[in-house]
């Protein structure tokens, strides 16, 4: 049994010839030998597809758990000794310190989702619910800024944070989410409040409420779904990010972990594998963490809006 | 009935509402139905202001005035020590005869020529695999999208440096088929196409939203389509590609938009500076050098302004075209 019926009607296998009609009313029936192998070998190729797709990664991880006196270009997946002394090594290699940064991507990641959450469910809300002038303008500004590449802003934006003095703190990786800076999000949330029953609005309304509580009682509440994909995307972008800190962020003590990896490089030009893979695995491990919890809201965010 | 007429009469395109919304109107009508007084009516736009206040500040204080202020600054010598001062046209004067900077639009535009057909073909064709009602579907799906999610980290631009050094693990694999491996980074002729593999890893986003739309071609068309005699080909080319076109729009334009825009693996693999050979010298890289290496704002303000120009042509040569080959249904 290798093919499954994603829906009470099970599809017809290909060339069988079954009358459309005659479709609703098929019983659960055995599979064909050909539509068996046609299962069998779509699963193949997609595992193969897998195993390119995996690889890289589990190679990493391994090579995070390899002694410094075991070669690192080898295929194999899982060290022959194993050993936790490059997550020693590597958490505060040389004049490195890991605490530090994760700490500090910590707190920019956590900023940056409670502004980016509250600043666009905010503008979100007023597309979506509310009629002024200029609406269809102002989203049409929301729709340009989605394809607007960010080099355009970048070198005018470092000349306004110079100039702020917020060079070297936080500030230009935080303050900007809190301004509805990613329409990306503002756009999601609009699409999604959309969906929702404007019958409450009104019924709200009767009882009373302004916009704030019809937002803030109605629209919030039924949002979430929406209002989690906009975190978590919020957080991988944040926690991944590299030009922003490379940017804005030269004194050591303020680095995160993204230019703690990146560290190493001047620390030591590529020879310590070891304690780099460490730390890399953990660099990457809360956005697959996050990922294996929310994998489905996530993967419904990308398939609705587009987001990468 | 054409399979066309059948696809029209079957209840028009697919896809994410940001495939629609993006190509086609921006916004339908949602004016709320209550008959307004004046009053309501002005409370409702105070109110509607009072939401946008964060966006709005944000728009017009680090997006749009940046923006004018950027092409203020392409028109400059600014070291951001001293004020700007204006210097006309010199350096978009200076841009034509920059040969980094050729060499880096060059990389660039060989890069995007590489990396989109790749991601779109192999995201469509696992896309085209899952869609037939996979077991398993939602783990598939999940692994393969999780490159997307990591594919522009320093973690895995570090991994890739490993991947592909002259001892590293995509030799060692060639080797097991007693083929001749080579420093594939250290070698100008090959350091890009291994970016273009990165790329082309991180097929998965692209695939989730083909498979969405696939997944909602109602199956009835094919079987017409099979009844009027059309074969696997011709069921692709006249019924899948026409319904999920205004997906492959989408992505063909995110997709291409994006792999301009490209700038972390290129800095982590050639330790910030584009080589060897300037092999790997993406645009991106080569403003960030230019403005925030040697501090010539000026240059790097004129060179973000040529990428916008060439991007907002793409898109409006997209757009224009799309009425040609993307497929709405019913929407018009």
């Amino acid at each position: 049994m290798t093919t499954t019926p994603s829906r009470s009607t099970a599809p017809a296998p290909r060339g069988s010839g079954v009358h459309p009609a005659a479709r609703p009313v098929v019983a659960p029936r055995r599979p064909s030998q050909a539509a068996v192998v046609r299962a069998l070998s779509r699963h193949a190729v997609l595992i193969c597809v897998l195993a390119v797709v995996l690889y890289p990664l589990l190679w990493m991880v391994g090579a995070s758990f390899r002694p410094g006196n075991e070669a690192f270009g080898t295929l194999g997946l899982w060290p022959d000794n194993f050993t936790l002394d490059n997550y020693r090594d590597g958490w505060s290699y040389g004049s490195l310190n890991f605490s530090r940064y994760f700490v500090n991507s910590l707190v920019i990641s956590a900023l940056a989702i409670v502004g980016n959450v509250v600043s666009c469910a905010l503008a979100a809300y007023a597309f979506a619910r509310l009629d002024f002038p200029f609406r269809r303008v102002l989203f049409a500004l929301v729709l340009a800024t989605l394809l607007l590449p960010y080099q355009v802003t970048i070198v005018p934006q470092y000349v306004l944070f110079n100039q702020l003095a917020w060079i070297n703190t936080i500030l230009p990786l935080t303050v900007p989410k809190f301004l509805a800076t990613d329409a990306f999000f503002v756009f999601l949330m609009v699409q999604f409040i959309r969906t929702l029953p404007r019958e409450l609005d009104e019924a709200a309304r009767l009882d009373g409420c302004g916009h704030l509580g019809i937002f803030l009682r109605i629209v919030v509440p039924l949002s979430l779904p929406a209002i989690g994909t906009t975190a978590m995307f919020t957080f991988i972008r944040t926690w991944d990010d590299f030009l922003g800190p490379l940017l804005y962020l030269n004194n050591p003590d303020r680095w995160t972990v993204t230019l703690g990896l990146n560290g190493f490089l001047d620390a030591t030009g590529t020879s310590a594998f070891g304690p780099l893979f460490a730390m890399a695995t953990l660099a990457i491990a809360p956005i697959v963490g996050f990922f294996l919890v929310s994998q489905k809201l996530l993967i419904e965010g990308v398939a609705t809006s587009g987001l990468k | 009935m054409s399979v066309r007429e059948g696809a029209r009469a079957g209840g028009g395109g697919v896809g994410p509402a940001v495939a629609r919304g993006v190509a086609g109107d921006p916004q339908e009508a949602s004016v709320p139905a209550a008959p307004h007084t004046s009053s309501r009516r002005r409370r409702e736009a105070l109110a509607a202001y009072a939401f946008l206040t964060p966006w709005l500040v944000g728009l017009v204080g680090l997006t749009l005035g940046p923006m004018l202020y950027s092409l203020y600054l392409s028109f400059t010598r600014y070291n951001l020590l001293s004020p700007p001062q204006w210097s006309g046209l010199a350096n978009y004067q200076a841009m034509l005869a920059d040969p980094r900077l050729q060499d880096s639009i060059r990389v660039t535009v060989v890069y995007v020529a590489l990396a989109v057909p790749g991601i779109l073909v192999v995201s469509l064709l696992v896309a085209l695999v899952l869609a037939r009602g996979m077991r398993f579907l939602p783990m598939y799906r999940a692994a393969f999208y999780l490159p997307s999610l990591i594919g522009a980290s320093v973690a895995v631009s570090f991994l890739w440096r490993q991947l592909f050094a002259g001892d590293g693990v995509f030799n060692a694999l060639l080797g097991v088929f007693g083929l001749e491996g080579r420093t594939w980074i250290g070698d100008p002729d090959t350091a890009l196409l291994t970016l273009v593999a990165l790329s082309v890893w991180t097929f998965g986003s692209p695939m989730i939203i083909f498979l969405a739309g696939l997944r909602q071609v109602p199956r009835d068309l094919y079987e017409a389509a099979e009844m009027d005699g059309a074969g696997p080909v011709r069921r692709f080319t006249s019924v899948t590609l026409p319904l999920i076109s205004p997906l492959i729009f989408f992505n063909v334009l995110l997709t291409t938009v994006n792999s301009f825009q490209a700038f972390t693996p290129a800095y982590v693999i050639s330790g910030g500076t584009g080589g060897p050979a300037n092999s790997t010298l993406f645009y991106t890289l080569y403003l960030y050098q230019r403005g925030f290496a040697e501090l010539d704002m000026g240059y790097a303000s004129a060179m973000a302004w040529l990428l916008l120009v060439v991007l907002a042509v793409f898109t409006a040569v997209m757009f224009a075209t799309s009425r040609f080959w993307v497929y709405y249904g019913d929407e018009r």
